[in-house]
């Protein structure tokens, strides 16, 4: 029988949901246990309607198994449209503070909705599909253990749905980029774990001897994130039916935790995973080899060994000691080295070819991403500075900086990879239309650079309004006037964030055409067909 | 085990371990005679399909 197992596993799940939602001892967790509820028995349901008896035809071992890619590729799109468009109503609240609609979607919790879903379900499911798609062709081997791929996909989707719902419902442990609560952390921990040996198997059962550079990427990226989440988040339940539980850090030891978490969340999330994205579909797009494969090791060994420490810059002109302060800024400043050698390893793949940069708007796509690479780790060790910290930090030009980042170094690679990826996954000739990433291009990076300086102009504006001191001593500002001078900036930031929005729209309809088999009838991109010579 | 047993032990032989592992590593990746084999690597994803 046709999910037979899993029919009955998740009815257990299900039940189980339905006796928590009734003995729960808080009421955000039954609020929280009723939505698992219904979201597990609509699960079951569409199993149960799906199933047969048939017996299941034999799986061809040879052949790669893309089912869940395809699956992540359209999550990927999907969950990258929520996240951005929580994006632009957060960036509108703050204009706007009468746009907060109390209690479930104020700026308290849309927030963690926004970094989440932008982070962790977009970008996650993006190196989730990607990670899938490169191992087995780099190994030439099918994904190991058979439906584990199917468990990990439809996994990581609850934990989305579950932590996202519980922003709404208020539940939280207020720590960034990990807010979800101990069940959702156990849930997540099990799915990663899950990830692990399913992309581990299939590097052991290679076929290719080598281990191609992509793949030590996003093992490291999946090993590191399995150490961070586990750590960051040990912590007692205050009931096991429950929606609150305690770290078991306390004071700036919890601190520490948290920001060796969040710091290298982005080092291993979103750089070291992309880095692997990088890797495998820079090349492959330009249809030309890595510049320099030993660089690429060197690249990879200096992120691990030096990302790692980099967490402390967070903490700066805090209760952590000193020293751990300037450790983590001396291993900031290091990270200058491996970041540019890899800006140009990525940039130098395309030595000789730099005409596809005009004919083939995918490339113009990722050679932008790894020059936001470039910029955005400048200037992150550059703000790790202690003396440029204490200007920067807690203003807008930290969201200015994360946001150069996410958008043009992660958002950017992922877009070229969904755009390389998808036409192969289906088997169709080509995207449905260039023309529109052309369009998708320059509306994401003018939204960029927009959203970017007009950080920039705020951050430091409101850095230099709150150390202004007048001539006895006294502050000029008080802190409601740096709110108010910023108002415009806020408007043009939703702005700029709309530009990157749209883009990703058009994306979605492009790529969605592109499944349905579509191709629109357009002219070439100029440069990309010969022109004709007239005969003599 | 404590905090100051632990700290020696991170800032003397764990930094060394660490230090020389990845000079290690580097020195690896650049031995002579590297060149070749990277070369092929390199080549991997672009020989499938």
């Amino acid at each position: 029988m046709k999910f037979g197992t899993q029919i009955f596993a998740l009815g257990l799940f299900t039940f189980a949901a339905l006796v928590a939602a009734g003995f729960g001892v808080d009421e955000p967790f039954r609020q929280h246990m009723w939505v698992l509820f219904f979201v597990l028995l609509g699960f079951v349901g569409i199993l149960i309607r799906n199933t047969n008896f048939e017996v299941a035809a034999p799986i061809d071992p040879s052949a790669y198994m893309d089912g869940p890619i395809r699956y992540g590729a359209i999550a990927t799109i999907f969950w990258g449209v929520v996240g951005m468009l929580v994006g632009v109503v957060i960036a509108l609240q703050l204009a706007y503070p009468d746009l907060n609609i109390q209690p479930w979607f104020n700026f308290g919790r849309l927030r963690p909705l926004h970094t989440s879903g932008v982070v962790f379900a977009f970008g996650g499911n993006a190196l989730l599909c990607t990670s899938l798609y490169v191992v087995q062709r780099t190994c030439r081997a099918r994904l190991f253990g058979g439906d584990l791929g199917w468990f990990v996909f439809w996994g990581y989707q609850l934990f989305i749905v579950m932590a996202a719902t519980g922003y709404l419902l208020g539940i939280t442990e207020s720590r960034e980029y990990a807010e979800p609560e101990w069940y959702v952390d156990i849930w997540l921990t099990i799915v990663w774990v899950a990830y692990l040996i399913l992309f581990l198997g299939t590097i052991l059962k290679r076929k290719e001897p080598h281990i191609y550079v992509a793949n030590w990427f996003y093992l490291s990226f999946i090993v590191t994130i399995a150490m961070l989440h586990v750590i960051n988040n040990l912590s007692m339940p205050a009931s096991f039916l429950g929606s609150k539980s305690y770290s078991a850090f306390s004071g700036v030891q919890d601190a520490l935790t948290q920001w060796w978490y969040g710091h290298n969340a982005v080092g291993f999330f979103l750089t070291a995973g992309f880095l692997g994205m990088m890797y495998y579909f820079v090349p492959k797009q330009a249809n030309r080899p890595v510049y320099s494969y030993r660089l690429s090791i060197v690249h990879f060994w200096a992120i691990i060994f030096l990302y790692i420490w980099a967490g402390p810059h967070h903490l700066h002109y805090t209760a952590l000691p000193d020293w751990a302060q300037t450790l983590g800024m001396v291993f900031s400043i290091m990270l200058w080295m491996p970041s540019w050698g890899g800006m140009i390893n990525g940039l130098m793949t395309l030595s000789g070819a730099w005409d596809k940069l005009r004919t083939d708007p995918i490339i113009r796509m990722m050679v932008m991403a790894i020059a936001f690479y470039g910029m955005s780790t400048f200037e992150g060790p550059m703000m790790s500075i202690k003396t440029v910290n204490s200007l920067s930090h807690y203003t807008d030009w930290t969201i200015g900086h994360v946001h150069s980042g996410a958008l043009g170094w992660v958002g950017m690679i992922s877009f070229g990879a969904i755009y390389f990826m998808v036409p192969k996954l289906w088997n169709r000739e080509r995207l449905y239309s260039l023309r529109l990433v052309t369009w998708h291009f320059w509306l994401a990076t003018l939204g960029i650079v927009v959203y970017a300086a007009v950080m920039w102009v705020s951050g430091i504006m409101q850095g230099l309004m709150w150390r202004e001191y007048d001539e006895q001593g006294f502050l000029v500002y008080s802190f409601a006037e740096t709110v108010a001078a910023m108002h415009p900036y806020y408007v043009m930031r939703a702005i700029g964030g709309a530009m990157y929005l749209s883009g990703t729209l058009i994306m979605a309809w492009n790529i969605g055409m592109t499944i349905l088999g579509h191709q629109r009838q357009e002219e070439p991109m100029p440069g990309s067909v010969p022109a004709l010579q007239p005969a003599e | 085990m404590d905090y100051n047993l632990m700290r020696e032990f991170a800032d003397s032989w764990g930094l060394a371990a660490m230090a020389l592992f990845f000079v290690g590593a580097i020195a690896f990746a650049l031995r002579p005679g590297s060149r070749k084999l990277a070369d092929e690597a390199a080549r991997i994803p672009l020989e499938d399909e």
